[in-house]
């Protein structure tokens, strides 16, 4: 654009334009259209069905967001599971006694507090993220087990589970809304805000935020927070579909985050990455998981399957890397 | 001539026992360029680092125009108008140029949003004043050439500089034609009015760009000379020590 130089502009165009960024989309057209066709009787594309894997991924897209932060500042979060069942118990147990506004309060407040201890040890005691939160991964796995004995809680608060669950406002059910606004809030930060921007520059070069006045340990800790945030988030959410918490929600989960994250278009080192890439990620997990079962996949079936696409998904997202 | 821009007065630096650098004095002028020469060791980089606000000098003055400054960190030294080009880029490799050029200091729209129109805008102006050759504003850092790299560092420097631009061997890891396009934009840098301090190995840079030259020896300031009124011999001899001044 400033300097006129036809083969400069031309490297230009090809480095804006950058299929793997699609990969994604593609993936998710070719994904839906084959269980368009192979489950046309089996009710795949009906406006319940489909809309019934926009309702269960909802958790799964909230925590996506909360790792797209943690991985593009070039960190991870193991514990996002873990955060979900201790969230989503201590909202069950807490709402029993002491109402709705308790619960949330709890439940939400016991994710950005683990999130926290992940993020102080990570930016201040500078230990690696992947360990920190391997370990409190585990030590929190712990912590859900022994709250209730390894029972599940019901929740019975009506409001609560209609708000967080089973409810709709304007007759979009209330976990679409969830997801949209949290999108829309969690694209708006990453992409516009200067802590987005900052995110960014401390995963690509940590050294160069620095130099420029960021402070790299203030953003790993808040990219932690967050994630830990929305994990809590996520573990209420479950608590009001299912009505009812237990240690084993999210259990199986992180997999299926990182997965949607990594396919949505970050990148596992940082520096890049894309919020509405993750949603389209996590809505492609959905709609796998929903189809292989409908077509009649045994489990086992259904994981060797999940984790073969999810292997060339990936593969196909980070070939570009290490050119 | 106008008064020193940078004015370093008697500057001594200590880590634990050891003495970095010594009785260091330099005055820098507005529109100059300084090469501060010396072999590894010499404490050209810790001297950088006094001068940009990394490290406080254990004793001694830093004067810009006159008023003497205390800096404890880089960001107190951009405050003061002093930009740094870092040998090793410090530049965001998959952001784009201008996020880069504008890193840690984004402009905001009303919104309290990015205002990214008014980055891409000041971003091709000042490419475009510089003459530093790339595709474009959005162009990805890591899709440039080691010297186009260096030319948004510069680029980037220059944008935020008001007072005082150190140059870390800004060529050291450029090829020919590439060293020789940042020399040229580092020449057309004293047209801004500011200082430039140029750290390099090259003798034969420091005779195309400098003014004055500095030498240092073993933490010592052995001597500053007129670029027009020395030669490469005596300079060596300097920095080598085989011929005491």
């Amino acid at each position: 654009m400033t300097s006129a130089n036809t083969d400069t502009e031309v490297g230009s165009f090809a480095s804006r334009f950058n299929l793997q960024q699609y990969v994604v989309y593609l993936g998710f057209l070719a994904i839906f259209l084959f269980f368009a066709f192979m489950l046309r009787d089996s009710g795949f594309l009906t406006v319940r069905n489909l809309s019934n894997i926009v309702l269960q991924t909802a958790p799964v897209t909230i925590m996506a967001i909360g790792l797209v932060f943690v991985m593009s500042a070039g960190e991870i979060d193991l514990s996002i599971g873990s955060i979900v069942a201790v969230a989503a118990l201590a909202a069950a147990v807490t709402i029993a006694s002491y109402g709705m506004a308790a619960g949330i309060v709890v439940g939400l407040g016991a994710g950005i507090l683990i999130g926290l201890i992940n993020g102080a040890l990570v930016a201040y005691v500078k230990l690696p993220s992947f360990l920190v939160t391997l370990a409190t991964m585990g030590l929190f796995a712990g912590v859900s087990r022994s709250m209730t004995d390894l029972r599940s809680i019901s929740v019975t608060n009506e409001t609560f589970t209609g708000f967080f669950g089973s409810g709709s406002l304007l007759s979009v059910p209330s976990l679409i809304w969830w997801t949209v606004i949290a999108i829309a809030i969690g694209h708006l930060v990453y992409r516009e805000t200067r802590f987005g921007a900052h995110v960014l520059a401390t995963g690509d070069n940590a050294r160069a935020a620095s130099v420029s006045g960021i402070s790299v340990p203030k953003i790993r800790l808040a990219v932690l927070t967050i994630s830990g945030g929305l994990a809590g988030l996520a573990g209420l959410l479950y608590a009001g579909r299912l009505q009812a918490a237990k240690y084993t929600l999210g259990e199986t989960d992180l997999m299926t985050v990182i997965a949607a994250v990594i396919v949505g278009g970050t990148l596992l080192n940082g520096g890049k990455g894309s919020i509405v890439g993750a949603l389209v990620g996590s809505l492609m997990m959905g709609m796998l998981n929903n189809g292989l079962i409908l077509m009649g996949l045994s489990v086992s079936d259904q994981m060797i399957v999940r984790g073969l696409i999810i292997l060339t998904a990936v593969a196909v997202s980070l070939r570009d890397k290490s050119r | 001539m106008n008064a020193p821009i940078l004015q370093l007065q008697d500057i001594r630096k200590n880590f634990g026992g050891i003495t970095a650098i010594e009785n260091f004095s330099l005055e820098v002028f507005p529109g100059e360029i300084v090469a501060l020469v010396g072999d590894n060791g010499a404490g050209k980089s810790t001297l950088v680092k006094i001068v940009s606000g990394v490290h406080p000098p254990s004793s001694g003055t830093i004067a810009i125009e006159g008023r003497p400054v205390m800096m404890s960190n880089a960001t107190m030294g951009r405050a003061h108008g002093i930009e740094v080009v870092y040998q090793d880029l410090a530049l965001a490799d998959q952001q784009t140029v201008y996020m880069n050029m504008f890193l840690g200091r984004e402009p905001l729209n009303r919104f309290g949003l990015l205002d990214r129109r008014r980055m891409i805008a000041e971003t091709e102006k000042l490419v475009k004043e510089l003459d530093v050759r790339i595709p474009s504003a959005h162009a990805t850092i890591r899709d440039l050439s080691g010297g186009q790299r260096q030319g948004v560092a510069i680029a980037r420097a220059t944008h935020w500089a008001s007072k005082l631009i150190l140059l870390d061997e800004p060529t050291a890891a450029l090829g020919v034609a590439e060293t020789a396009k940042v020399e040229e934009i580092v020449l057309s840098l004293k047209q801004r009015n500011v200082g430039i301090l140029i750290i390099t190995h090259s003798l034969d840079q420091v005779f195309k760009l400098s003014d004055r030259i500095c030498v240092l020896r073993r933490g010592k300031q052995i001597g500053v000379r007129e670029t027009k009124k020395t030669d490469k011999n005596e300079i060596i001899a300097m920095i080598t020590g085989l011929q005491q001044q």
